[in-house]
């Protein structure tokens, strides 16, 4: 019988093969998690002289503490908005651009140009078109009568960094939607054009069921990303302001760290982000994916 | 049920590439009418037109009298069977076919009973609950049929649906295709490329060349006069022996009847038309070499290469052969069987 398996005739030469890949995994992946979670146990003192050991402590303080259970309800509200506005408004795109025939390229190349601009950038493209003192955006509501000011505004700065985060991932959404669509076969929608279903019609019986197994990759994609990418966007617009109204976990976890200096708490907190990330991707992959068969 | 009438219709792509030529046909209701030609010879496009997924240029196609060329696909009344079948993937064989029905609002013990109705005529009843991807090739096939049956349209448009079939099955589904379409008396066009097909299942043939057509009848009319160099060289298999006029009369001891019409310079004999032997007398006698024997079973094709004649003629030879490859034969073909052509026209004489 003929197996798949390569042989190697040097015992040490696959585990040789493996070993740079092994190291980056190691140094740059596991380690740090590691350590995360060591951290996640211990309380430094104000001057980083010494370390004690305190078991739970930090996550019991955690959950007790408004502000995280404020955080944690921001970024569900963030990373929700934030997938359905970007999944949304790129299929709409995608469904427009595959109905153009000519000169579809073109609006192909322009839609996936956001996916190459850094995020940090990005906030601060957005930063200056919102900015309430000297943006364009406002200055054009105010003439609207809408009176903007997300330095003030909670609700209005989390709007604010909903639609640019979501600007940012509507290219890389756009661009999966696009090749899920053409892989539709055109003799489906005229069949069922024949069988009587309108655009409207076809597109959610026949188009959108088809485009599942992408649909539920992408919500993946987006939630992770709402939930762990926006680090910079969020730190550009709105550092998490005002009044924590924008301090998704993962930007709290820097300043609760790196600004705050509290190590303890800060890995604490991202040893929780870790374990959402692991229960969300998992609960996606048994429950969800059943259903995309068809 | 109804006739589909077409008229003057041409078809232009943005482009400017004409695809059809101007087509007047008219289709009685309840007939079987296939369009044959080669790739690329207009037949699809032209039934794409009928069923209102391609837009007409000029002319105008009416269905049931009444002129359709504005009207949506689904206005208009039609099924189609798609080459690939075209199922829903995500649906199952119950919900494909009740997809028409249910999108025109018919009420659910009425889709019940037709759907049933279907599932028992096509003999697919077992796998209503079942995914098109769970089916083989020809129960998806039968699925694709019972799709088109349930609506019961005014007509039945193919596009060349049994091409993804082997050839056993293609030969099994072509015969219950036609019980079908005789039973339901609906108007049926059929398009295809495969010219035992297009023979065995029409009433009437229409055969297509380059956004033309070329002929239309009956497929033992086409077979017997064919109207055109195309019409005789497209329609039989094998297919028929061109022959210049020249080179006949240049062979020694062979002479050409004076009842040939005037002009022609290219004769079409049928190569079942061929009398093994010297023949009777007035027939044209022939001698040549065979090159190569093809036994079928009942008959066998001798491919016979005439001293003089720049083609290998091809004959049909009733029985077992006795003949040997490289060996001598004679057979003669009687006068009456001479298709007269001219070749700058292209058309029967």
């Amino acid at each position: 019988m003929q197996t798949k398996r390569t042989t190697f005739p040097n015992k040490l030469l696959p585990y040789a093969l493996l070993a740079p890949q092994l190291a980056v995994t190691l140094i740059f992946f596991i380690w740090p998690a590691a350590q995360a979670v060591k951290s996640s146990f211990e309380r430094e003192d104000p001057f980083g002289f010494k370390t004690t050991f305190i078991w739970f402590e930090n996550y019991s303080r955690l959950f007790a503490d408004p502000g995280y259970v404020n955080s944690l309800t921001k970024t569900a509200m963030f990373a929700v908005s934030v997938t359905l506005l970007s999944m949304t408004l790129s299929l709409i795109l995608a469904v427009a651009v595959s109905r153009v025939l000519r000169s579809n390229r073109a609006y192909t190349t322009l839609l996936v140009w956001p996916y190459a601009v850094a995020p940090v950038v990005v906030g601060i493209l957005w930063w200056f078109m919102f900015n309430p003192t000297i943006g364009i955006a406002p200055y054009l509501m105010r003439a609207a009568g809408i009176s903007w000011n997300h330095r003030v505004d909670g609700n209005q700065a989390m709007i604010f960094v909903i639609i640019a985060a979501s600007w940012k991932q509507i290219s890389y959404n756009f661009l999966f939607f696009v090749a899920g669509l053409q892989s539709v076969p055109q003799s489906l929608t005229e069949a069922a054009a024949i069988d009587g279903a309108g655009p409207f019609k076809r597109f959610w019986t026949i188009v959108f069921p088809l485009l599942s197994p992408t649909t539920f990759f992408l919500l993946i994609v987006n939630i992770n990303y709402a939930m762990f990418d926006t680090f910079g966007i969020i730190d550009a617009t709105t550092s998490g302001g005002p009044n924590q109204a924008t301090n998704i976990l993962v930007y709290k976890v820097y300043a609760d760290g790196f600004l705050g200096l509290n190590i303890g708490s800060s890995a604490a907190q991202s040893v929780v982000l870790m374990a959402i990330v692991i229960v969300l991707t998992a609960i996606q992959f048994r429950y969800v994916e059943r259903r995309v068969q068809y | 049920m109804a006739a589909i009438e077409l008229s003057g219709v041409k078809k232009t792509y943005p482009g400017g590439a004409q695809v059809i030529h101007g087509i007047d046909l008219a289709i009685a209701d309840g007939e079987m009418v296939v369009l044959v030609g080669p790739s690329g010879c207009g037949k699809s496009t032209l039934l794409r037109m009928i069923a209102g997924l391609e837009s007409i240029t000029e002319g105008t196609i009416s269905i049931g009298g009444a002129v359709v060329n504005k009207r949506e696909p689904a206005e208009r009344d039609i099924a189609m069977v798609f080459q690939n079948y075209a199922l829903y993937p995500h649906m199952t064989v119950r919900g494909n076919l009740e997809y028409g029905l249910k999108n025109r609002g018919t009420p659910r013990d009425e889709i019940d009973a037709r759907v049933n109705a279907a599932a028992q005529t096509l003999e697919i009843a077992p796998f209503l609950d079942r995914k098109p991807r769970q089916l083989s090739g020809g129960q998806r096939q039968r699925v694709a049929m019972g799709r088109a049956i349930v609506r019961q349209p005014k007509a039945f448009l193919f596009d060349e649906p049994l091409s993804n079939l082997d050839a056993k099955l293609r030969g099994q589904m072509r015969i219950e295709i036609r019980r079908l379409q005789r039973s339901l008396g609906t108007t049926s066009v059929y398009v295809t490329h495969d010219q035992l097909e297009a023979m065995t299942l029409a009433d009437r043939l229409v055969v297509m060349n380059g956004g033309h057509i070329e002929q239309v009848g009956k497929p033992t009319e086409l077979y017997d006069r064919p109207a055109s160099l195309f019409v005789a060289g497209f329609i039989g298999s094998p297919p028929m022996n061109l022959i210049d006029v020249e080179r006949i009369r240049a062979l020694p001891g062979v002479s050409l009847p004076a009842s040939l019409p005037a002009g022609t310079d290219i004769v079409g004999i049928r190569p079942d038309a061929v009398v093994m032997g010297k023949g009777a007398a007035g027939d044209i006698p022939l001698t040549g070499t065979v090159e190569l024997i093809e036994p079928v079973g009942g008959e066998s094709h001798l491919y016979v290469r005439v001293a003089g004649l720049e083609q290998i003629f091809v004959i049909v030879a009733q029985g077992r052969t006795t003949l040997t490859e490289t060996g001598q034969v004679d057979f003669a073909v009687p006068v009456a069987t001479l298709h007269p052509f001219n070749r700058a026209s292209g058309r029967r004489l």
